[in-house]
């Protein structure tokens, strides 16, 4: 769908995928190089490094795919 | 309610990051933005109400599946796992797909060949202005009854696991909601439901991911379960055999006839709010598949919020309670184990994304509220009883003004429910009255050509009347229990079951009855709008795998699958 033909829904969704998934990646690396006093259960499994970094990789993929002008929906 | 009332008494559950914070506002910013987008595209009536008939049958199938998937429908249902077990997952397999492939395959077509623009919109073509007074002002009121309820109870908790204060909460989400929905109408609405459930999924798959593997797996998950509660919590249709054998006091024919057949076949079928996303869809294939791609997602559901449910129940230290309990003992209760395992394994970042994730469910579920309520508003009540003659630009202006007042009146209503706690449990019930017999005056008007218009009007009436005359007769006197849902046993899930089952059957039949003594309209004024009479165009010329049949098949099969597994 790409209301107005200009820009499509999917794209909206891979810009906040990406946003989001380099924010918690960021957090994650941070937090690998910084570990807190308190940490989560499974902390070691560092997962807001994996999903943080697959959520932005999907998020790029479809902001590309999806671009405006590329003209598809 | 009552849940909201014990979280007050607890602490703050999780305290939010400086990242966490920028997600968040970052999806503010964000649906705000797309509502700004689509001002343009919202221009005519088409436009704001139905979306230009335009969308795929992916954005309407997920739109679809959206505006049902709210917050508290999250916390809830996560709740209902941790307190009642597997049992559960019934309100999203057999209480959701048959109905969904129901609306798909049977009723579309005469929802979408009719070209109606709503579900009261159907029962004036097929039976007459009185029908479609009687639902779309019940409808309407419902509503927004619901969207206030649903504001204040999200604003309680966005109180009790962030510390928020209420009335900023209440007031931020349901001003961001009347602007984007004002500015681009159902178009804003449904692209903002994609992007909130993309989200959802985000923010809440990583639960059961690294719950499963702190538990080692599903056997291991199983046997902590056990050893916390019972075994019997991992089952989903061996316990019901006998009211007093399941945590549920329900029988698998309470669950079968009353949940899969009435219950869910009512709201998924005739419940405008949802049904109104799959009407935005391009063209009849694309509005068939719609509803079949939802139930294929639906499916799924029940991983991101009944297995965190039993992940509570088999990994959290601490033991919930129920919700009276929680408040006299300051405890967490029951409906608290979604949030709880959100800071069980999400640090900063990851916190943000499961809250926005909740954020995003509360606001896709309000702006359906809305968008369904402007557009029964405008179209069923406006301008069939008030103003019959205006623009098209007119009713758009009413369009955007009604989602500004829904919201305004939503807002009063959360206040309201403040005051008057009891009111939940009173609309709650009100809903239920009027979908279960809708189902039976829609479904015989879409498949009987003889059903009349005062068979359809009076069924209605003597359903919903059925259905309230059966509930003040339990509350008058309880011992009516067994006689309502078949057993003094019964909980109030399972009456809930058998009076909608009741009721649909007194819709149907006093249908059927005062049909056979009335003179019914002409077939020939029929077309378009029941079966027989209607021509539905051939799917011959697409290939198998773009078939909605093709893929109903598969969803089916899947669903019969996973049934089997957890059996």
């Amino acid at each position: 769908m790409k209301p107005g033909g200009s820009i499509s829904i999917w794209f909206f969704i891979g810009i906040s995928l990406l946003v989001n998934g380099l924010l918690i990646l960021a957090a994650g690396i941070y937090e690998l190089l910084h570990p807190p006093e308190v940490r989560v259960v499974l902390f070691d499994l560092h997962a807001s490094i994996w999903w943080g970094g697959l959520l932005a990789a999907l998020g790029a993929g479809y902001a590309i795919y999806f671009a405006p002008g590329k003209g598809r929906d | 309610m009552t849940t909201a009332l014990a979280m007050l008494n607890s602490q703050q559950l999780v305290h939010l990051s400086f990242v966490d914070f920028v997600i968040v506002v970052f999806y503010f910013v964000l649906v705000l933005a797309i509502g700004f987008y689509l001002k343009e595209q919202a221009n005519t009536g088409e436009d704001f109400f139905l979306a230009g008939r335009e969308m795929t049958a992916w954005v309407a199938g997920l739109s679809f599946l959206s505006a049902n998937l709210g917050a508290l429908e999250l916390m809830g249902w996560a709740g209902a796992a941790y307190q009642y077990g597997i049992l559960a997952a019934h309100w999203y397999w057999i209480g959701a797909i048959p109905a969904m492939l129901f609306l798909a395959l049977v009723m579309m077509p005469f929802y979408y060949i009719s070209r109606t623009h709503s579900v009261p919109g159907y029962l004036k073509l097929r039976f007459g202005e009185s029908s479609r007074a009687l639902s779309s002002i019940s409808f309407a009121f419902m509503t927004v009854l619901m969207s206030g309820i649903n504001m204040y109870s999200m604003a309680l908790v966005l109180k009790i696991v962030l510390g928020w204060n209420i009335n900023v909460s209440i007031l931020v989400s349901s001003v961001t909601v009347a602007i984007y929905v004002a500015l681009g109408g159902l178009r804003s609405a449904i692209f903002n439901e994609v992007l909130q459930f993309i989200l959802i999924w985000a923010g809440a798959l990583l639960i059961p991911i690294l719950g499963l593997m702190e538990a080692g797996g599903w056997s291991g998950l199983r046997a902590r379960v056990a050893a916390n509660a019972s075994a019997e919590y991992t089952h989903l249709w061996s316990t019901l055999g006998k009211f007093s054998d399941n945590p549920m006091g329900i029988h698998w024919t309470g669950i079968v006839f009353g949940l899969g057949a009435v219950i869910s076949m009512g709201y998924w079928t005739t419940d405008f709010l949802v049904v109104q996303r799959v009407l935005s869809a391009k063209d009849l294939r694309a509005a068939k598949m719609a509803p079949i791609i939802g139930a294929g997602f639906k499916m799924l559901v029940p991983f991101i919020v009944i297995l965190p449910g039993l992940l509570g129940l088999a990994l959290l230290p601490i033991k919930l309670v129920g919700e009276g309990q929680a408040v006299v003992s300051g405890g967490h209760s029951y409906n608290e184990v979604l949030p709880l395992m959100l800071a069980r394994y999400c640090g900063p970042g990851l916190l943000g994304l499961g809250i926005t994730a909740l954020i995003a469910g509360f606001m896709s579920g309000m702006a359906g509220n809305v968008s369904a309520f402007t557009t029964v508003w405008t179209y069923d009540i406006y301008r069939a009883l008030i103003k019959k003659d205006a623009t098209d630009a007119h009713y758009v202006s009413m369009g955007r003004w009604s989602t500004v007042i829904g919201v305004a009146i939503s807002i009063g209503t959360a206040y309201l429910v403040m005051d008057f706690k009891s009111i939940m449990d009173y609309v709650q019930a009100l809903f239920s009255f009027f979908i279960a017999p809708l189902f039976a005056t829609v479904l015989l008007g879409m498949l009987w050509t003889r059903a009349t218009p005062a068979g359809g009007f009076w069924g209605l009436l003597a359903g919903t009347c059925s259905s309230v005359g059966m509930w003040a007769w339990v509350k008058m006197d309880p011992t009516a229990l067994r006689y309502v849902a078949l057993s003094p046993y019964a909980r109030d899930m399972a009456e809930n079951m058998y009076r909608a089952l009741w009721s649909c059957l007194v819709a149907a039949l006093v249908t059927v009855v005062v049909s056979m003594v009335t003179k019914p309209r002409p077939v020939a004024e029929l077309k378009g709008l029941v079966y027989g009479v209607t021509e539905i165009p051939s799917e011959s010329y697409v290939s198998m795998l773009h078939r909605p049949w093709f893929w109903a098949v598969i969803v089916g099969v899947g669903f019969v699958i996973l049934n089997i597994i957890f059996w």
